[in-house]
């Protein structure tokens, strides 16, 4: 590769964004980054980098505008194949590295992306304390129920019984409901969906991006190579869209109800409440002067005096 | 010819008000133009315990708590048992609640028992009656206290400062016509000096240099940082954010980082543990953030509320694999306002993490500046252009390769320059070569790219140098807030012109300024080092770095800093030996 020559400045380009309204739909070819993606064929992250990119069309948000984070696993990767912004950062940590992010530059769309061991287990701390903030930021969980790159051990979301390369009698721990811990947790918008509907995952998604306030998608994302139990066929046979039925998604108590269904599993909006103030929104220093990332650094000399006279 | 210069000793129990004042008597000292210190000894207890605060004055810098005190004053029966065999010239106490035993005194020394139930009404106001006693033993401005009363209770109302300004005035009184004179007058001389600790200097620091995010998680003794910026940080454009835990404070200053503003976070040695893989995440995606660790005693949980200078290894093996980082340690107040500042410069001018290592010691006693040159300079660095997008559509080259190893910088929001800061090694464009069979070129390429930055850090620190005559016949070696101790040995050996001693604080880390210190410790006559920890960690290092090896140790790991007697009684033997 040629040297790559940058154009470059002293003084900081203080990044603008503009306010997001409706804007003219893009195509979803404008999000699709020159790298191919590395999954396995057939991998469920597929659907989810699909749905994301025509979500993303759909709002016509322009691609600078939105910084996508992840953590590491396969569906980690998921950035690298997206053309946005991207921070593609540690095992777990996607959460805080967002909300700084976030605070840093409330002006940007934030998606962030992983998997459920990076999600509901190393990083589980971070997930739940984001949603009690309802930072404005969107949280797709690729839920294969396994971890994937490490070559296919147990996961928080594995269930009772299933063998995998570090369970090999069968898992003996009791799963993770990561949609009745977001309803408990104080996320404002609680969603599961399936890469097996690209057509429900991209609506989903879409009116996550578009919530203001914590935004969480399960996403069902099946590993086809080492989880041999949850398939596709397996979530065919078992998913049916909320949709569909009479479900109220203004009612805490209802969307309680449909996290612990197990025999068919219910997919689309669990639960969703408007009009609850996000942090950055009640945030001290953003709620009167904005973006930090636009303030000046220098300390005005009155300030500087008074800073000063205040030791003294 | 009468003292101007002392040392008041406060003791209790927490809670009994010895912090009130010992803030009242150093605001006084620096508002009459004195120098001061002041060392709180205390314990991880929010009431009861043994509080004892040491506070030292006088018309020179002070560079140090006193092995005993001129004055105690003492607000417990249990401070009268420890620490009243300690006081040269007098104990004040509440005499109707307290005993004390004039035969358990030093010669000479009095006993200065307060009626206090006779000189004021309020039980609460025993403190400010025998701070009244001690304006007129020592001579300070009794108007000084006044307006000292005035500002603390203006809030409260009326009542209160009046109810407050009439103790004072009656333990005053009753002092001058009951009481000896002690044979102290301060003096009051021309200036007002600022009177802050290590951890507001910092803080500052944070302040005068851009910092525009800090998030951290409590721990003693670095909590007083966030304490100081919280309330502050809406007026300075400052988002504070308490975080769940040091793993969520450092990856949430990495993403502010990344996200182009100048992020803080803080904590101590056991909280930046958890924040090691985040401090290499900020190496390998080249995002700026200053992390302050304010050490305290260890290992683990260890001493909470005691210094020690124990976590030098720590933070320079800090996170895995090799990248580029600064390590500074400031010396003393000034320079902990004035690192800081060059910390954040550092960070932004090679895109690192750069850590600011001080110690309970540095972080929580109180000083005298005399002032600060808050008008600094801030450097933020190389930035890409907007709108250069790459013509074959692929991500902008944020991690091109230079001559100085920085990459013009590009951050969120910007047109044009879109990539993914990746934590996996990756190419110019931050597209990952971890996943590809193996690509040893561009591996090297880019570790090369990152590590030379470090050739401009070296360049851009300030020599290291000797303090003191070039020539004497001992050169005292140490880092951080030793330099206090070192400084005030120093002058003690030195008085009448002497050049017996001379001092090299070292207040870089990493990377070490090896040619510098090896060049002054060849030329020295004798050589010894002091450090607050076991193992001679700053000996270590610069055996490692230059290959001279300090035999003579002076190490101190009790918990409590140097203190003076002890550590020129060793210099003493060290010049004789
Ligand atoms: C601190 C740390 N611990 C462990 C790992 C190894 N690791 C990488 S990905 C992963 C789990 C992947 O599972 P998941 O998050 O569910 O993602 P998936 O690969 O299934 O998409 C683990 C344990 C790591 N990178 N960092
Ligand atoms: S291992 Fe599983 S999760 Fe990873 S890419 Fe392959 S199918 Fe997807």
């Amino acid at each position: 590769m040629a040297k790559l020559a940058v154009k470059s400045t002293a003084t900081f380009p203080v990044p603008t964004i503009e306010p997001r309204a409706a804007k003219a739909a893009k195509k979803p070819d404008e999000f699709k980054s020159e790298i191919k993606p590395d999954w396995c064929p057939s991998c469920g992250d597929f659907g989810v980098l699909n749905a994301l990119q025509k979500a993303c069309a759909t709002l016509g948000i322009p691609n600078k505008d939105v910084l996508c984070v992840s953590g590491i696993g396969c569906s980690s990767n998921l950035p690298g194949f997206f053309k946005t912004y991207g921070i593609h950062s540690l095992h777990g940590r996607s959460n805080p590295i967002a909300a700084g992010a976030k605070l840093a530059n409330p002006e940007l769309t934030v998606v962030i992306t992983g998997g459920d061991g990076d999600g509901f287990g190393i990083g589980l701390g971070h997930f739940i304390h984001n949603m009690r903030r309802n930072l404005d930021v969107t949280y797709l969980v690729m839920d294969n129920q396994i971890y994937g790159l490490t070559t296919g051990q147990t996961s928080p979301t594995t269930t009772i019984g299933t063998q995998t390369k570090s369970t090999p009698e069968g898992c003996i721990e009791h799963p993770i409901n990561p949609m009745a811990l977001a309803l408990v947790s104080g996320a404002t918008f609680v969603a599961r969906t399936f890469s097996g509907e690209i057509g429900h995952m991209t609506e989903v998604i879409t009116k996550a991006i578009s919530h203001k306030g914590f935004s969480f998608v399960d996403c069902y994302s099946p590993c086809v190579t080492y989880n041999k139990v949850n398939t596709y066929p397996w979530f065919k046979s078992r998913v049916y869209k909320l949709e569909d039925q009479k479900h109220d998604t203004a009612d805490l108590r209802a969307a309680l109800d449909k996290a612990f269904e197990e025999e068919k599993l219910p997919i689309g909006v669990f639960y969703k409440k408007e009009g609850v103030p996000s942090y950055e929104e009640l945030d001290p220093t953003i709620s009167r002067l904005g973006a930090p990332v636009k303030q000046p650094l220098d300390l005005k000399p009155a300030d500087a005096k008074a800073l000063k006279d205040s030791f003294r | 010819m009468a003292k101007t210069s002392m040392s008041l000793w406060i003791g209790g129990a927490a809670g009994d008000g010895n912090a009130f004042a010992g803030r009242a008597f150093i605001k006084a000292c620096s508002r009459s133009g004195l120098h001061g210190f002041a060392y709180n000894s205390y314990q991880s207890l929010i009431r009861g315990g043994h509080v004892l605060l040491q506070t030292a004055v006088g018309p020179e810098k002070v560079y140090t708590q006193a092995d005993d005190c001129d004055i105690l004053i003492a607000l417990n029966q249990d401070t009268i048992e420890r620490e009243a065999a300690d006081a040269a010239l007098g104990v004040l106490y509440n005499g109707d609640r307290l005993k004390l035993d004039a035969a358990k005194l030093r010669p000479g020394a009095k006993t200065l028992a307060l009626p206090c139930m006779k000189l004021t009404s309020n039980p609460l106001l025993q403190n400010t009656v025998a701070l009244g006693a001690l304006f007129q033993l020592t001579g300070l401005d009794f108007a000084l206290f006044e307006t000292f009363l005035k500002e603390n209770f203006d809030k409260k109302g009326d009542a209160v400062v009046s109810g407050n300004l009439a103790a004072a005035k009656a333990g005053f009184e009753y002092s001058q016509k009951n009481f000896p004179d002690l044979g102290i007058r301060l003096p009051k001389r021309e200036g007002r000096h600022m009177v802050m600790t290590g951890n507001q200097a910092i803080a500052l620091g944070a302040v005068a240099g851009g910092c525009k995010f800090f998030s951290g998680y409590p721990m003693t003794p670095a909590s007083s940082i966030m304490h100081w910026l919280s309330p502050r940080a809406a007026k300075f454009g400052l988002v504070f954010k308490q975080a769940e835990d040091e793993l969520a404070a450092m990856n949430m200053a990495v993403g502010a980082g990344i996200a182009g503003v100048r992020p803080m976070t803080a904590t101590s040695g056991g909280g930046f543990a958890l924040m090691t893989e985040a401090i290499s995440l900020a190496g390998m995606v080249e995002a700026p953030v200053v992390v302050v660790e304010v050490q305290r005693g260890g290992p683990s949980t260890g001493l909470p509320t005691k210094t020690e200078q124990g976590d030098l290894f720590q933070v320079l093996g800090a996170g895995q694999g090799d990248f580029p980082k600064a390590i500074l340690a400031p010396i003393d107040l000034e320079d902990a306002f004035h690192s800081t500042v060059e910390a954040f410069n550092l960070a932004e001018k090679y895109q690192m993490p750069v850590m600011l290592m001080s110690d309970l010691l540095l972080s929580e006693h109180e000083g005298t500046v005399v002032d600060l040159d808050m008008d600094v300079k801030l450097e933020r660095g190389t930035w890409a252009v907007p709108g250069q997008a790459p013509e074959d559509g692929g991500f902008f080259p944020r991690y091109a390769d230079s001559e100085t190893g920085v990459s013009p910088r590009a951050v969120p929001g910007q047109e044009g320059l879109m990539h993914v800061a990746s934590s996996d090694e990756h190419d110019e464009r931050g597209n990952l070569i971890s996943d590809v069979h193996t690509d040893p070129a561009k591996r090297v390429l880019i570790m090369n790219k990152r590590m030379r930055k470090l050739e401009g850090v070296l360049r851009d620190f300030k020599p290291t140098r000797l303090e003191g005559p070039e020539d004497a016949e001992l050169t005292i070696v140490g880092w951080g807030s030793t330099t206090g101790m070192m400084r005030h040995v120093m002058r003690h050996f030195n008085q009448n012109g002497a050049k017996r001693v001379n001092i090299l604080p070292i207040r870089y880390i990493h990377p070490f300024p090896a040619d510098d210190v090896l060049s002054i410790l060849k030329r020295a006559k004798k050589v010894m080092a002091m450090e607050c920890n076991y193992t001679a960690q700053l000996c270590r290092l610069i055996r490692m770095e230059t290959g001279f090896h300090i035999q003579t140790r002076w190490l101190k790991y009790d918990g409590e800093p140097f203190y003076p007697g002890s550590t020129i009684a060793k210099v003493s033997e060290v010049l004789r030996g």
